[in-house]
């Protein structure tokens, strides 16, 4: 049997080095994904590419424009810190819905984007907030709209060679408010059945001037649903804006059916969702 | 392929094994160093009983590459008390009676430990959420929950 050699490089440049040195050798970050798949013997890499001794990859950068999330940072320390509390809630919700405070220790909305799950809890929040991923590669540097990471279940926009070494949010306007929900059938450490994220930013007379709707585990990938946000935009957040929001969120949805949730229940709940999230998007945007 | 020697800190002592690309933390306690009081369970990281801690941070050691332990600082069951004198929340879980089988109850403790660490006061809806990643099939939660309450408090008046 092949044998699967380890190595942690400590810079990028060392990364992109062993990534083309070893095919079929994968990144490992948490491993939270990686490692079962291992265990379980549905992904077998020629090498774990250890990107944890990369200070990019592991450090939350803030300045006045916004932050940047190196890819293996655990959403433990993403949670907790102070800017991104502040500035979205939202994609603190999404993170700690990650499995348990294990998982959370080691967990990284890197793995999260690269595994590629519609089911993936920090992607929603991430893509509401036009988050660009940034991509180091044999040719240099590419950035990514989130919103256009994944291409497909368990595929992304990373060519062979590429590396995702971070995630970068502009600083949210004033009066801008996010949140993510999640449907599972027990409180805690599930896969979603259907979430929905939604940012939204109020004007002084407290009417919406903008706003972004994306929901998951309802599609292939998670999408961005424009409609709803067209709903919002112009309203006061108020019933029937949120009505029209949730139909055209159901009516985004292109679920599967299967154990954990039917396509016509699936479809229903990303609605209710959108509206529940967009009246808690409306109440932190209010706060900021 | 030649094994990775690998150099860490246990429990506070230098500590070295030697292990392949593959292995994970938890064989690598378990077997290359004997620590045998983190248990496997799943093996997914679902059951949280090879719970330990890794540069302060709580992680399921199953899915940890024992590789990855180079140079990190790893806190397991066997480093919960202090020589012979137990933990308060060892003492808790023996006085509350919070295990039956045991299996789950050394990553139940160093999970709790953990929360502790970074919050002497939990509430105990935080103490439930904290510890959801631990599973317990025969004691139930609530005696469970009552001794990490019941630790903390004795931790606070001890502090006092």
């Amino acid at each position: 049997m092949q044998t699967t050699r380890y190595e942690a490089p400590g810079t990028i440049a060392d990364a992109l080095g062993v990534i083309a040195a070893n095919p079929g050798a994968m990144v490992l970050a948490g491993g939270t994904d990686l490692l079962v798949q291992y265990q379980s013997g549905t992904r077998r890499p020629s090498a774990f590419v250890d990107v944890k001794r990369i200070p990019e990859l592991m450090r939350i950068t803030a300045d006045a424009d916004g932050v940047t999330i190196g890819a293996a940072v655990p959403a433990a320390e993403i949670g907790a810190h102070p800017a991104i509390k502040a500035w979205w809630p939202g994609l603190v919700d999404g993170v700690h819905l990650i499995g348990s405070t294990q998982i959370q220790g080691r967990s990284s909305i890197g793995g999260n984007l690269c595994n590629a799950s519609p089911a993936a809890d920090s992607v929603c929040a991430l893509i509401v907030s036009r988050a660009v991923a940034i991509i180091a590669g044999p040719s240099g540097q590419r950035e990514v709209p989130v919103e256009k990471f994944a291409v497909a279940p368990g595929r992304t926009v990373l060519a062979p060679g590429e590396l995702l070494v971070s995630v970068r949010l502009a600083k949210p306007a004033a009066h801008t408010g996010d949140g993510y929900q999640r449907l599972i059938p027990r409180t805690e450490m599930d896969i979603a059945v259907a979430s929905a994220a939604v940012s939204l930013t109020l004007g002084a007379d407290g009417v919406c001037s903008a706003a972004r709707v994306a929901i998951g585990a309802v599609a292939p990938t998670a999408l961005v649903v424009a409609d709803a946000a067209a709903a919002l935009v112009g309203s006061r957040i108020d019933a029937d804006a949120l009505k029209k929001a949730a139909a055209a969120a159901s009516a985004a949805a292109s679920p599967i059916d299967d154990k954990r949730g039917t396509t016509a229940y699936r479809r229903q709940v990303v609605g209710v969702l959108t509206r529940r999230v967009a009246l808690i998007a409306a109440d932190r945007a209010k706060e900021r | 392929m030649s094994k990775l020697h690998i150099q860490t800190v246990v429990n506070g002592e230098p500590s070295e094994f030697l292990c392949s690309a593959d292995e994970t933390l938890l064989s690598a306690l378990r077997n290359g160093l004997g620590l045998t009081g983190t248990k496997e369970g799943c093996g997914t990281g679902d059951c949280g009983a090879c719970s330990v801690i890794v540069d302060d941070r709580l992680v399921a050691s199953c899915l940890v590459l024992a590789a990855e332990a180079q140079g990190r600082s790893i806190t397991t069951i066997e480093g919960v008390a202090s020589g012979t004198t137990l933990h308060p929340l060892q003492k808790a879980f023996l006085q509350e009676a919070a295990l039956q089988c045991g299996v789950c109850t050394p990553g139940f403790i160093v999970a709790a430990k953990a929360l502790l660490d970074v919050n002497p006061a939990p509430k105990e809806e935080e103490v439930r959420y904290w510890l959801a990643g631990n599973l317990c099939r025969c004691t139930g939660y609530d005696k469970i929950v009552r001794a990490v309450l019941d630790a903390a408090a004795e931790m606070r008046s001890a502090q006092a």
